[in-house]
């Protein structure tokens, strides 16, 4: 599907970035002028998937997650989150809900339940010990029906 | 991200605001608790009038409080959630446990 526009960033897994990135994803969409329940619902998602990187991925340590955006035609909102952390074993279990392997610090294992509730797509690859990559894909309700350039 | 902690006779009311998220949840819990510990209320209100984000973290956040809540055989509520909070509470099956 055709790129309308993307921006790529990349940062350090710290916590006060996961603000930093919805945000930063949130404005980006912004641009395609969708509906504010779609910008809520991808708010919530990218943090979701940020928080994993940084909670799981990077566990004790510091690495770079990477996030790539784009608005595709048609008004369709496309995210990647990439890191190049610890990997999932099983990426079927670890996206069942309630699923958590850091129960202690109250994680409530929804992370990915969240991101496929909010989303209308996501794709996990990982591979142990190389990282992990989240593509998510969301048909946005924008008024011109995504023909507009954004 | 801000708590101000109320306590009143039997209840502890907690006016949060801002963005809950895994990095806000930490400091917040930790004052949630501690006023736990102090006032061993019979009802904590969690007000989530002022919020104006929250991801899963917030439910492990209410979650968390409500085993504590539990040992002293005290009840969880949940006070003026947005539409956008809610959505998040009821993938979670939150409100089985929690009166929303």
């Amino acid at each position: 599907m055709k790129i309308k526009n993307e921006i790529k960033l990349s940062f350090p897994s710290k916590s006060c970035n996961e603000g930093f990135a919805r945000s930063a994803a949130a404005a980006f969409a912004a641009l395609a002028d969708p509906s504010v329940s779609d910008i809520s619902d991808i708010k919530t998602a990218v943090s979701e998937a940020v928080t994993n990187c940084i909670v799981h991925a990077y566990r004790n340590k510091t690495g770079i997650i990477e996030m790539t955006a784009r608005i595709l035609e048609n008004g369709r909102f496309y995210i990647k989150i990439k890191d190049s952390g610890c990997g999932i074993s099983d990426v079927k279990a670890a996206m069942q809900p309630l699923f958590t392997t850091a129960p202690e610090e109250e994680r409530a294992g929804l992370g990915f339940a969240v991101m496929e509730s909010f989303m209308d797509k996501v794709t996990v690859r990982s591979r142990l010990g190389k990282g992990t990559t989240v593509i998510m894909e969301k048909q946005l309700h924008t008024k011109d029906g995504g023909n507009e350039q954004p | 991200m801000q708590a101000v902690i109320e306590a009143e006779e039997k209840a502890l009311t907690v006016y949060l605001s801002g963005e809950i998220d895994h990095h806000s949840a930490v400091e917040i819990r930790s004052d949630i608790d501690l006023a736990i510990e102090r006032y061993k209320p019979e009802r904590l209100i969690l007000d989530f009038g002022e919020v104006t984000f929250m991801d899963s973290s917030g439910i492990g956040l209410v979650m968390g409080r409500c085993k504590i809540m539990k040992l002293i055989d005290g009840t969880v509520e949940i006070a003026n959630a947005s539409t956008a909070i809610k959505k998040v509470m009821r993938l979670s099956g939150l409100e089985m446990i929690v009166k929303i």
